[in-house]
């Protein structure tokens, strides 16, 4: 789960990470007092879940509280589009309104668990304020990293490897691994699959200040994290998202394609997807069904299917393990007696109970296109895509 | 022979009394498994399927000697459950279980450390050697005994793949699903560690997904020490960055974690790479063929 960089920042304060003095807004009057507060000249920072928000336009300097106000009103209300974020961007509800440093070098920090390793890994470099992955490419050798032993915890040496690999002053060493060690805690307290500071300023004064703040949780350690749960911003997501969570299915990422997908099983699913893309149509969505035992979320994902305005066909494929191919079939029969389809189906069945669910199919009258087996099902869909079979 | 399970295997079952633990139990015993013994604190005494029930895995061990476990315990209690079955010094643990917490997986390995025990999952299909010994939830009748080994990171994706290969008429070793989770107890290396000191295993198919790099550590190892043919499909290649695809473990962060990063190292390697998810089981008759003539 991501969390606004307001968020992240009043949270690595708790563990005593320097961050820039500011304040959350959400209009331009709220951005002017903020900004009238803090005094000097502030930065105007669009509060969305994507990077590249700097090169975006998103993020804004302004010398008076009018500024920061006129900054705010020409962002609030709009959509940012950055590279990481499709064309139609995402919503602005608010601003940061935060004191601008003077900046003399700009670094990097991160936490992540080291998957070859299974520890956290802490990675520092001292060519902040770009991607991680540029420097990775263009400089490794400016790159420091260390794995941390859950059971002893970070250790001090570790922070001064970081810290002088960082080019840091002898001040600022002590300074920095205090900085990491919070943040190491952060991590490991709140369940984080990242923790990063990009960049981490080191101010003209000399001080450490983490300009940026990014935060990602782990969704399956959420259930122990409540304050961490409420502040996750749905308007932040594709609604198409929110909506199949509403309804039950938690597995669906929408894309951008005219072939709706339901399959049981995430690999499967991808599978599904790109074998689509192989017979040369695209997938609407992925969509993982589960494990079911009632017929209520096949309903729903057919519900999905409605909704979603760029889906022309649909293709069913169940590999039945856990899921019971006669519930699914079951659920598609209930689908087309509670709503009007207005897309050919194609319904590729295998697995447990397999007879018994194409038994419901062909009984029940309603004019889909069966498959015979995973390829049949995807060229199926890309000609119905197509509009050479119905 | 086979990996990992087999007629020898003693199966002890934690979360035996759950839902899905008792129906799963089921259906392993109704496959020939040996299940010996289930697991779940306070039930203790107790019998379910005809399989005596305990309070702890130490003494369940202690009068079956079970030594196998799998585990049907709700994710923020297995954590727990794996170093139980590790304390109480089972080689074999397989964890059904999905979405358990990173951290905790993170305290799980560090714990394994040092000791013998083999962990297979989390958030996997489990292990089966056909017509041996299932320890899983995959649907039995699918497999069929025979020489291909079968590694992979998704269960009904695996499902389709053994269809295809059973309906070309080619069997399996062994079917080995190490789970979507981003810290699996067991990689592919693991795994194809065990393939490639196996009698009976002549080619071995992987089946990748999106995230991480243990598509790219798999390549390392055949390049360096694999003797069997390897077919490889990697899923996701459709698949947004930035987006989790179903499993904890499928989203791509960064440029190693593509699919077509993984399919570029494995075909280096000298890898079969299937063209597409259809067509895994043809790919490795093809090289099965090559073999035999």
């Amino acid at each position: 789960m991501k969390v606004h960089e307001y968020q992240a920042k009043a949270v690595m304060s708790q563990f005593g990470i320097p961050v820039p003095k500011g304040k959350v807004a959400s209009t331009p009057a709220e951005s002017r007092a903020v900004a009238e507060e803090i005094g000097g000249r502030v930065m105007v920072k669009a509060q969305v879940y994507a990077g590249g928000r700097g090169r975006a336009g998103g993020i804004k300097v302004a010398d008076t509280p009018e500024e920061a106000g006129e900054i705010a009103s020409r962002l609030l209300g709009t959509r940012l589009v950055t590279h990481q974020t499709g064309a139609e961007g995402v919503p602005i509800s608010r601003v940061l309104v935060e004191e601008a440093s003077e900046v003399h070098r700009e670094l990097y920090i991160s936490v992540l668990v080291d998957s070859t390793t299974r520890l956290p890994l802490m990675m520092a470099s001292e060519a902040g304020g770009m991607e991680i992955e540029e420097v990775t490419q263009a400089a490794p050798e400016k790159i420091f990293k260390v794995s941390i032993d859950p059971a002893v915890g970070f250790q001090p040496f570790q922070g001064r490897k970081l810290a002088y690999g960082m080019n840091l002053t002898a001040k600022q060493v002590t300074e920095g691994t205090k900085l990491m060690t919070g943040l190491y805690q952060l991590f490991m307290t709140k369940d984080c699959c990242l923790a990063e500071i990009n960049p981490l300023a080191v101010t003209a004064d000399g001080r450490l200040l983490a300009l940026d703040a990014k935060l990602n949780f782990d969704d399956n350690a959420l259930f122990r994290h409540k304050d961490i749960q409420e502040l996750h911003d749905e308007e932040q997501e594709e609604p198409l998202e929110v909506q199949a969570r509403q309804w039950g299915i938690n597995n669906y990422v929408k894309m951008d394609g005219n072939i709706g997908c339901m399959v049981n099983g995430a690999g499967l699913a991808m599978a599904v997807n790109d074998l689509i893309q192989y017979c040369g149509g695209s997938a609407a969505n992925f969509l993982d069904i589960g494990t079911l035992n009632t017929t209520d979320r096949v309903v729903n994902a057919f519900r999905m299917f409605v909704a979603d305005s760029g889906v022309k066909v649909v293709l069913v494929n169940i590999f039945g393990g856990m899921a019971r191919v006669d519930v699914i079939a079951k659920g598609i029969v209930e689908a087309y007696q509670q709503m009007d389809i207005p897309f050919p189906v194609v319904v590729r069945l295998a697995g447990t109970n397999v007879d018994e669910g194409k038994r419901i199919l062909s009984e029940s009258g309603i004019n889909f296109i069966e498959a015979e087996d995973f390829y049949d099902g995807a060229h199926k869909a890309v000609q119905a895509a197509k509009g050479q079979i119905k | 022979m086979s990996i990992l399970v087999d007629k020898g295997t003693r199966l002890l079952v934690q979360g035996i009394t759950g839902g899905e633990g008792s129906f799963h139990t089921q259906r392993c015993i109704e496959y020939g498994t040996k299940v010996v013994a289930g697991v779940t604190p306070g039930k203790g005494g107790n019998q379910i399927l005809g399989v005596p029930v305990y309070n702890n895995v130490e003494r369940a061990v202690a009068e079956t000697e079970a030594n196998a476990s799998i585990i049907f315990v709700p994710p923020a209690f297995a954590a727990d459950a794996i170093m139980e079955a590790t304390d109480a010094g089972i080689p074999l643990i397989v964890c059904i279980t999905e979405g358990i917490p990173v951290m905790d997986m993170v305290k799980v390995h560090s714990y394994l450390k040092g000791k013998s025990t083999r962990l297979i999952g989390p958030n996997c299909p489990g292990v089966i050697s056909p017509g041996k010994c299932k320890v899983g939830i995959m649907v039995g009748e699918i497999h069929l005994p025979g020489n291909v080994g079968v590694v992979s990171r998704s269960g009904t994706l695996t499902y389709d793949v053994v269809a295809q290969l059973t309906s070309l008429g080619i069997g399996q070793s062994t079917c080995v699903g190490i789970g979507g989770d981003a810290l699996p107890g067991s990689t592919f290396v693991d795994v194809l560690k065990l393939f490639n000191v196996d009698n009976d295993t002549k080619v071995v198919v992987i089946v990748g997904e999106i995230g991480g790099t243990f598509e790219q550590e798999a390549a390392e190892f055949i390049k360096g020490e694999m003797t069997k043919p390897v077919v490889a499909f990697v899923a996701g290649s459709t698949a947004p960055s930035g987006k989790r695809m179903g499993h904890a473990g499928a989203i791509i962060t960064g440029i190693a974690g593509r699919a077509s990063e993984k399919i570029k190292a494995l075909s280096a390697v000298g890898a079969m790479i299937a063209p597409n998810p259809a067509e895994i089981g043809l790919t490795t008759k093809r090289v099965l063929d090559g073999i035999s003539t």
